[in-house]
């Protein structure tokens, strides 16, 4: 039976149960997305160091998030599928895995979804940027993108706020 | 410990009460006759149709011909706006900032079929100024629809004055009077009320089945055209068993009104006191003291609507939100905005309302359980003091 309006019963447990929760003192990297006025908002921190092959890796991952049950449950899942990988491997995880691996969301949150893998995206930049790294070319692209939508949601909230 | 299971959205619907149920079970299968039939059984449902329609009438102090049975408070609402459009081909229409989707949507509609459509703005309580009406009211106005008390904030509009408005400019009024029907005092004639919209499942009686009271004497277009029923406004078999359902509805409501409002208004005074004294930054939405007496609704800073009615939903309790994330465009609740509030502040809103069923120990609950909700929700939150 499909429902219209109703969660998966494993986002549901993501959501009563939030995962990686809190912040991150001297965090390598933070990535904030959303917006107030449109609803979500996230922020995410990663501490990154090497593991022992000398590749970067997420050693350790938080998030806040303010939104509705998609927001949290996705934002607490994308968090523990970045833990522990390489920046490389952290960056593949994409927003259809996230919401398939939830058990699917009702469509008009697939957003949602979408605005945690632009969370840790963003934070893996910052975390780049930061430390004068080389950024991958797909990164900056999703930086801009990421940076035009913002701007979009701030253009359109800006008589609300 | 059994899992709780606390319902307090009475404003979105109520159970069917048992001595209806039991007044309409007869008219689902021994009196079934159609009653537009000529015979012995059409006529035995066609008693009870017209003896529902006296019983409403009078509920509201009119006569039975003024009184239209429809499917709901939605088709009634539509009726009168794009029948009476309909009647008239052009004109000015008047509604409130803040009337529910089955009057703003069917306004919107005609505003794109080249009526001039126009709100009325309301204060930060969502309360309407009959002055501002009187102001705002043109030569070729054809209706002013204010709506009685207001499902999201339980605001209760002045329409009595507004009436008297309207009836001075010689302009037809419109009340859309789903949340007040068998809770406040309603009066067509004194109120000078020349549309009322009414619903049987707001007032413990079935889904289904609603009214509309048009004023002898002002004309309007059928929406449904065919077999002629209810004086040729609405055709279709008539739903006897929700229209006799619907009356007794209305009965029981007149006689345990007072003892209702008692016990049910002491209650939520005790929620709204104890969620505004236990959560900070909590706040009272709509008027604090103009309001319906089962209707407690809030708004919390730094959290969102949903995600406050899903771990409620998880705790055994029943609630509600307007919030954006919850609805089904994502846009922030019209009502809310109209108050004057930022979209940000109307994500973390939410609605408990009160009925015949909720207890004591009920409000206790929830004053246990959502001061924690908040706080866990906050705590997620980049806002939320840590």
């Amino acid at each position: 039976m499909v429902r219209s309006n109703t969660y998966s019963k494993k986002a549901l447990q993501y959501f009563e149960k939030p995962r990686n929760f809190g912040r991150i003192k001297n965090a390598s990297g933070i990535g904030k997305v959303g917006n107030l006025a449109c609803g979500d908002v996230m922020k995410l921190y990663i501490k990154v160091t090497k593991n022992k092959k000398e590749e970067d890796y997420i050693k350790d991952i938080k998030i806040e998030t303010f939104g509705c049950v998609a927001a949290i449950a996705t934002s607490g899942l994308t968090a523990d599928l970045a833990k522990g990988k390489t920046i490389n491997k952290a960056l593949k995880i994409t927003a259809q895995t996230v919401a398939k691996i939830i058990g699917g969301l009702p469509q008009i949150k697939i957003h949602c979804s979408l605005l945690a893998t632009d969370a840790l995206a963003e934070a893996i930049y910052d975390y780049l940027k930061k430390f004068k790294k080389p950024i991958p070319s797909s990164l900056l692209k999703k930086h801009k993108d990421i940076e035009r939508r913002n701007k979009i949601l701030e253009e359109r909230y800006k008589d609300l706020e | 410990m059994p899992k709780k299971s606390i319902y307090l959205d009475y404003a979105s619907t109520t159970p069917l009460d048992k001595s209806i149920l039991k007044t309409m079970l007869p008219y689902m299968s021994l009196k079934f006759g159609n009653s537009s039939s000529q015979h012995e059984k059409g006529l035995e449902t066609q008693d009870a149709l017209e003896k529902a329609r006296k019983i409403v009438a009078k509920a509201i102090n009119a006569e039975p011909e003024e009184i239209i049975f429809t499917s709901s408070a939605t088709e009634s609402n539509n009726l009168a706006l794009l029948g009476l459009a309909l009647a008239k081909g052009k004109g000015h229409i008047l509604i409130s900032a803040i009337e529910h989707d089955s009057v703003i949507k069917p306004a919107k509609f005609l505003k794109e079929q080249g009526f001039n459509v126009e709100l009325i703005p309301v204060d930060k309580f969502g309360q309407i100024s009959p002055i501002k009406v009187k102001e705002i009211i043109k030569k070729n106005t054809i209706l002013v629809s204010v709506m009685h008390a207001n499902n999201e904030i339980g605001t209760i509009e002045p329409i009595a004055k507004i009436g008297k408005i309207c009836k001075d400019q010689g302009v037809l009024f419109h009340t859309d009077a789903s949340q007040t029907l068998g809770k406040l005092k309603i009066d067509v004639k004194k109120m000078n009320i020349d549309f009322l919209t009414g619903s049987a499942h707001k007032i413990y009686g079935p889904k289904g089945v609603g009214f509309l009271y048009i004023r002898k004497g002002v004309k309007i277009e059928p929406l449904f055209h065919g077999g002629g029923q209810e004086f040729g406004l609405r055709s279709g078999t008539s739903n006897v068993a929700g229209i006799v359902g619907l009356a007794k509805a209305l009965n029981l409501a007149q006689k345990r009104v007072h003892g209702d409002e008692i016990k049910i208004r002491k209650m939520r005074d005790e929620l709204i006191s104890g969620v505004l004294n236990k959560i900070p930054n909590s706040y009272l939405t709509g008027h604090p003291k103009k309001r319906l007496y089962n209707n407690a609704s809030f708004r919390f800073d730094f959290v969102e609507g949903e995600s406050i009615v899903e771990m409620l939903n998880q705790a055994g309790i029943y609630a509600s939100t307007a919030s954006a994330c919850a609805s089904k465009t994502l846009e922030p609740s019209h009502v809310l905005l109209a108050l004057g509030l930022k979209s940000h502040q109307a994500h973390g809103s939410l609605r408990l309302t009160l009925g015949r069923q909720t207890k004591e120990e009920d409000i206790e609950y929830v004053l246990k359980v959502l001061p924690k909700i908040i706080k866990k929700l906050r705590r997620l939150s980049p806002y939320g003091k840590k």
